[in-house]
């Protein structure tokens, strides 16, 4: 092969390479387009203060979805939150042991159990027992999913603390779990924090495991032991009816947790550059 | 320690003699020392709580796979084996075979990669590779933020926008280049299997990417420079030296992606077009476990019914679960060569 011939194939890869990237955005820019025009002229006040309407008459909004889906995400937090902390502080200690790699093992393979099976677990688990949909099965549900997330960046995240501050405190006399608590996790809050608010932001968005759980409600919920209404699962029911006035509303709905979950991630990763962003 | 013979001094080595020896000459500080503090209370009880907290989630995987088993145990018990061969499902008639889904969830997720795959690899490529520093990292995150909607989102903007363009362009070009498969055959209705592939492999692209960003720049540097020094151009460099020792992590890398895509539930559902058939052509509507749990679930009659639906569900996840083990697996066996080869 001439040196020519050689620079042409190096070229053409080169060009490939760039047009896959180009090919990967466009649908993003796509999405973002739609969202922009279809969402903003369907939002309104009412949007966020009114509920549903009926079928047939048009205007309402989703507040009972919007303050739903904060209930939802703050009973998966409740229970995700300090079993996911705890068990990245495990896997950063004892995480080399037998056990330890079995735990680390089984957070890996929950991350990849599909979310709708998470969904028929916590129906069987929470719904059939109490016979009737609930807010607790999707916060059960959603906190399932939170868990692994949570304990692996924290894992990772003690991992970057160096071992001198650790050392110092403990050369200090400090008993080893005081160390953990005010020294360790301290110097790691950032990282975990940005952890916990990635968790936050993709729970926020799950639908799969909502449909049979909380599974969705028209009016304001009646406590936590009824069904609860979640902004992605009215999306859902939305885009699927074959209401014009309702298609617009799914867009507002969208826009509206695209919104919420694009900021969450953004900011944190504004607030944490440079400290633990980079170290990733 | 070197040769010892059998029949040597009493004493068993040579270092235990000399520190006996020692000991004589060292002051005993033990009793000037305050008293070697007991294990500390609080120690025990913080390990018991990080302790309680990973049992939790082993007991979480467990009981999973220990409930669908339990619940589906009645549908396992009437259908056995032959429910994953079976194509008739009809729930009015009590029949049930799970063969139209798994093919739907197989097809539908083979599709995407065939898709995502290269524009991954290309695009993890154009970053680590090619790209100026400056425009990698925006890049990289939009990436990410592909990763960041949710399905729901993908869903809807699949129904409003993909479905329309599949009906109009996308299929009627495909027959008219391709028709003579039976693949690119019969009518088309905008949703079915092609165009859920569509909208997986954009959900799953960022993954790939992601992943096999980083097992590209686990390359070592001295690799690609000695690959450049021969004389070869950038193109030649990136296939002696970068793909062949980062090929098990993209391998890697796509069955993660691979993982995704067997359980991604709404989007798919929202365009698959939900019907239980084995078509052979892509245009046709067609269903996947995930999509037939999320469409009947809710509205199961008989507790045959619900039973059928877990089982699928427990199909899912022990394929997903494979998928994911060894995607795990091949992706750490990279990690270890990637801090090695430093």
């Amino acid at each position: 092969m001439t040196i020519r011939s050689r620079r042409i194939v190096d070229h053409l890869a080169s060009a490939a390479a760039a047009v896959c990237t180009v090919a990967l955005l466009v649908p993003l820019a796509l999405i973002f387009g739609y969202l922009l025009t279809k969402g903003v002229t369907a939002l309104n006040f009412d949007f966020f203060t009114q509920l549903p309407q009926p079928v047939g008459e048009l205007g309402g909004g989703m507040a009972n979805a919007i303050v739903g889906s904060l209930i939802l995400v703050a009973l998966a937090s409740v229970l995700g939150l300090p079993i996911g902390v705890l068990t990245g502080v495990y896997l950063a200690e004892h995480g080399k042991t037998p056990f330890g790699v079995t735990v680390r093992f089984c957070a890996d393979v929950l991350n990849g159990v599909p979310s709708i099976v998470i969904g028929i677990y916590a129906y069987t688990l929470v719904v059939l027992p109490m016979k009737s949909f609930s807010a607790y099965a999707g916060g059960i549900a959603l906190g399932v999913i939170m868990l692994p997330v949570v304990a692996r960046t924290t894992e990772e995240m003690i991992r970057l603390v160096p071992s001198s501050l650790r050392e110092a405190s403990l050369a200090l006399g400090v008993p080893t779990w005081r160390t953990t608590i005010s020294v360790v996790l301290r110097t790691a809050r950032g990282g975990i924090l940005t952890g916990i608010m990635l968790a936050v932001a993709r729970v926020a968005g799950e639908t799969a495991p909502l449909i049979f759980t909380a599974f969705g409600n028209q009016y304001w919920q009646s406590g936590l032991r009824g069904p609860i209404s979640s902004l992605p699962v009215q999306i859902y029911t939305y885009a699927i009816s074959p209401f014009d006035d309702w298609h617009r509303q799914a867009w507002a709905g969208a826009l509206v947790l695209v919104t919420l979950i694009a900021t969450t991630s953004l900011s944190v990763r504004l607030l944490t550059r440079g400290k633990f962003g980079a170290a990733r | 320690m070197t040769f010892h013979a059998p029949h040597a001094s009493p004493s068993p080595s040579n270092d235990v003699a000399v520190r006996d020896d020692m000991t004589t000459d060292w002051v005993d500080v033990t009793p000037m020392l305050p008293r070697r503090p007991r294990k500390n209370v609080g120690d025990l009880i913080f390990r018991g709580l990080t302790a309680a907290a990973a049992c939790t989630l082993v007991a979480v995987v467990v009981s999973i796979v220990v409930v669908l088993g339990w619940e589906s145990f009645g549908a396992i018990r009437k259908f056995g084996w032959g429910f994953l061969t079976t194509q008739k499902w009809d729930p009015v008639a009590n029949e049930y075979g799970a063969l139209p889904f798994i093919y739907g969830t197989l097809v539908s997720s083979f599709l995407a990669l065939v898709q995502a795959v290269p524009l991954g690899v290309g695009t993890a490529l154009f970053l680590s590779e090619m790209a100026p520093s400056w425009l990698r990292t925006p890049v990289a995150f939009l990436v990410e933020l592909l990763a960041a909607i949710p399905s729901v989102v993908y869903g809807l903007w699949g129904i409003f926008v993909l479905v329309p363009w599949v009906r109009s362009t996308v299929t009627p070009w495909l027959a008219d280049t391709l028709g003579f498969l039976p693949f690119f055959q019969g009518p088309s209705y905008g949703v079915g299997m092609l165009t859920a592939s569509m909208i997986l492999a954009v959900m799953i692209v960022p993954y790939i990417t992601s992943v096999a960003l980083e097992v590209f720049q686990t390359v070592p540097i001295a690799q690609r420079e000695g690959a450049l020094a021969l004389g070869a151009t950038r193109w030649e460099m990136i296939r002696i030296a970068v793909l062949p020792y980062g090929r098990i992590g993209v391998i890697g890398a796509i069955m993660l992606g691979l993982g995704r895509a067997l359980g991604e539930t709404m989007a798919v559902t929202m365009v698959i077009g939900n019907r239980p058939e084995i078509a052979l052509s892509f245009f046709a509507p067609a269903s996947t476990m995930a999509s037939v749990i999320a469409n009947e679930f809710s509205e199961a009659s008989s507790d045959l019914y619900v039973q059928v639906l877990v089982e699928l569900g427990l199909v899912l996840l022990v394929v997903t679960m494979l998928v994911n083990v060894l995607a795990r697996l091949l992706v750490w066996r990279v990690g270890d060569v990637g801090t090695a080869g430093h």
